[in-house]
């Protein structure tokens, strides 16, 4: 068994644009995706995950670069002769074939005994908690129904990693949700490879052990969800993931861990986390999540903390959304709601003075791209 | 149900006569074996053949360029079926008479074979192919094949190419593929299309006429010759209701066997 369960090594896909372009739908890509993991491509619509997939599965081919699978460069290997297996967006079920037929055809295709095939299907069914509908035919089954036919159809064959296509895309919320903690589970049940493609960052955070984020065909950070959501690597990290508010500046001095950064909007320095990247002089990016800045009457001690006027309050239950002008930027904060039962209207009002707290601890610099 | 009077008008009394002379028998033969007569049956156990066969080369020469056109890049689809069509512009006897052009002893085709001999020094008898029952396979062939490639072109671009994908993933090469899931998507297209030739070769008598001659009598042209030549619209009718009957019933066997699809049926 090789290191990892699927190798991409600085893969290029390039594409003709119907004008006669090229464009490289995948841009020197490097991913290690390791052996049992739940591993998840994210990204907006064109940023080159569904390809990625597709050049695993063997539906396209690199135009440079390789794919290995369990160590194996795959090279130009049709999809019928890789160990993959794949569950489509559109889940791809044969119409005419029962359930049963479906889940069935990749077992008959490796020529498995008859006997094992009703017995494996059998299992796949159970696993998906479909036994009981081997007969129907897949228009007479809800959504959430097909998808689960499309997975134990992939699953049956034992892969060596499962590949997922935007699965869950189809369903509505709620089928969703249930679907997202099902797929975990089951991951973890069988033990399996999983490359999960999708868009929805709620979904990718709470599914994966690592996420690669994509954009532009170019893999912009690979990491666990902890990881890339609390240390971001670059601006479009940081931004995509959930929201951050940003604060342009230079860096005037560095303190071991510390940064000194002079960020014009605010006039004032500030002090930063330093990731120990940066020098003195350098232009720096600092982010902080709404939730991380702190809305008070009156600061105890001050480190970051300025003048703020409240400019728009939008009181969500949990969380309060507070559009702040703290000097020449506007920062979005989010705040839990801590307000007393008792008196519920106690929280800031718009047009009310406050003071935002930026703490350094959650100040992060980044480069300015 | 009549008796042809002598003029050839008809006497509307009801009477059986004409169904038994189309068995090839006779009204007061007491023995059958003796005065069995097999004229009219072997005539609708050739247009039955005929059908058959004609529908069975169209399937087969239909499916592969249909097949072709479905498959072929979106912009180019829309002129492969613009040329399928444009022999329909022409009417349908104009076309039976361009087969006669070729196939004539002094035809194109004999032209063509001829000058091909004469440059290899051979000697060269030119074919007898009109009026034989093969020139009336091809023209039956040739009209009735748009009829055939449609059908089947619609129910094969219906299919969604990730279907062809999937089977790829789960292990199925092109030939499995093709067997196990685009033959049976795209059987509606067979089926309607098989339905659309071989119940009008079933009754055609303008292509038999032309390219058969006296030699290839379908019962199509049996009906024609009964209202205008012999004049006994009685037998002729009960010929026509023999032929709907037939094809009714193959008809009906060929949709049950093999169904409009199977997802209809389920449905």
């Amino acid at each position: 068994m090789s290191e990892y369960a699927v190798e991409l090594r600085n893969v290029v896909k390039t594409f003709v644009t119907p004008e006669g372009s090229t464009i490289n739908a995948v841009d020197h890509v490097d991913m290690q995706i390791r052996h049992g993991e739940f591993f998840s491509m994210l990204g907006s619509s064109g940023c080159g995950k569904t390809t990625s997939l597709r050049m695993i599965a063997g539906f396209e081919w690199p135009t440079r670069g390789e794919v290995f699978i369990d160590g194996e460069p795959q090279g130009h290997r049709p999809p019928f002769q890789r160990k993959v297996n794949t569950v489509f967006q559109s889940y791809a079920l044969f119409q005419h074939m029962t359930v049963f037929e479906n889940v069935a055809f990749g077992l008959q295709m490796d020529k498995v005994p008859a006997e094992e095939i009703k017995r494996r299907v059998g299992e796949a069914l159970a696993m998906v908690k479909l036994t009981g509908l081997e007969k129907r035919y897949p228009r007479q089954l809800s959504g959430g129904q097909q998808q689960r036919v499309a997975l134990a159809r992939a699953l049956v064959k034992r892969p060596k990693v499962l590949l997922l296509d935007e699965p869950l895309g189809a369903l509505d919320l709620k089928l969703r949700k249930e679907m997202q903690l099902e797929l975990k589970t089951l991951q973890r049940e069988v033990g399996i490879t999983f490359v999960f493609v999708t868009h929805d960052q709620e979904e990718a955070l709470s599914m994966s052990d690592r996420i690669a984020v994509m954009s532009h065909g170019k893999v912009m950070q690979i990491g666990t969800p902890v990881e890339i959501y609390e240390r971001p690597r670059n601006k479009f990290v940081a931004d995509f993931i959930g929201e951050t508010n940003l604060l342009d500046g230079t860096v005037r001095a560095v303190q071991d861990k510390w940064l000194m950064v002079f960020v014009p909007a605010l006039q004032a320095e500030v002090r930063a986390l330093n990731n120990g990247e940066f020098r003195a002089g350098q232009q720096v990016s600092l982010s902080i999540r709404p939730e991380k800045i702190r809305l008070v009457e009156k600061p105890s001690e001050c480190v970051n903390c300025f003048p703020a006027q409240v400019r728009q309050v939008a009181y969500i239950g949990a969380d309060t959304r507070v559009i702040a002008q703290v000097i020449q930027s506007t920062l979005r904060v989010w705040e839990q709601n801590m307000v007393s039962t008792l008196d519920p209207d106690a929280y800031f009002q718009q047009n009310e003075q406050a003071w935002a707290v930026l703490p350094p601890e959650n100040l992060l610099a980044l480069p300015v791209d | 149900m009549g008796r042809r009077a002598p003029d050839g008008g008809v006497i509307f009394t009801f009477t059986l006569d004409n169904y038994i002379r189309l068995l090839g028998l006779q009204p007061d033969c007491l023995n059958p074996l003796a005065c069995f007569d097999p004229l009219y049956v072997s005539i609708l156990w050739r247009s039955l053949t005929l059908a058959f066969n004609t529908t069975l080369i169209v399937i087969l020469m239909a499916y592969p360029l249909a097949y072709f056109i479905a498959r072929a890049p979106q912009k180019r689809r829309n002129t492969y079926l613009f040329l399928v069509l444009v022999p329909l512009w022409t009417n349908f006897v104009i076309r039976v008479y361009a087969w006669m052009m070729l196939l004539r002893t002094q035809g194109a085709i004999n032209g063509v074979l001829g000058w091909l001999a004469g440059l290899f020094g051979m000697p060269f008898t030119p074919l007898e192919m009109l009026y034989t029952p093969g020139a009336v396979l091809v023209g039956m062939v040739y009209e009735f094949l748009p009829f055939m490639i449609l059908p089947i072109y619609t129910s094969l671009e219906k299919i969604d190419p990730s279907l062809y994908e999937a089977a790829a993933d789960l292990g199925a090469n092109a030939l499995k593929t093709f067997w196990r899931v685009t033959l049976p998507l795209s059987m509606p297209g067979v089926v309607a299309g098989t339905i659309l030739v071989f119940i009008p070769v079933m009754g055609t008598f303008v292509v038999s006429d032309l390219l058969g001659g006296k030699q290839v009598i379908l019962v199509g042209n049996l009906i024609q010759r009964q209202f205008l030549d012999a004049r006994d619209p009685t037998f002729g009718s009960a010929a026509s209701l023999v032929l709907m009957v037939l094809t009714l019933i193959v008809t009906v066997f060929y949709t049950r066997k093999f169904g409009f699809g199977k997802e209809i049926v389920v449905g």
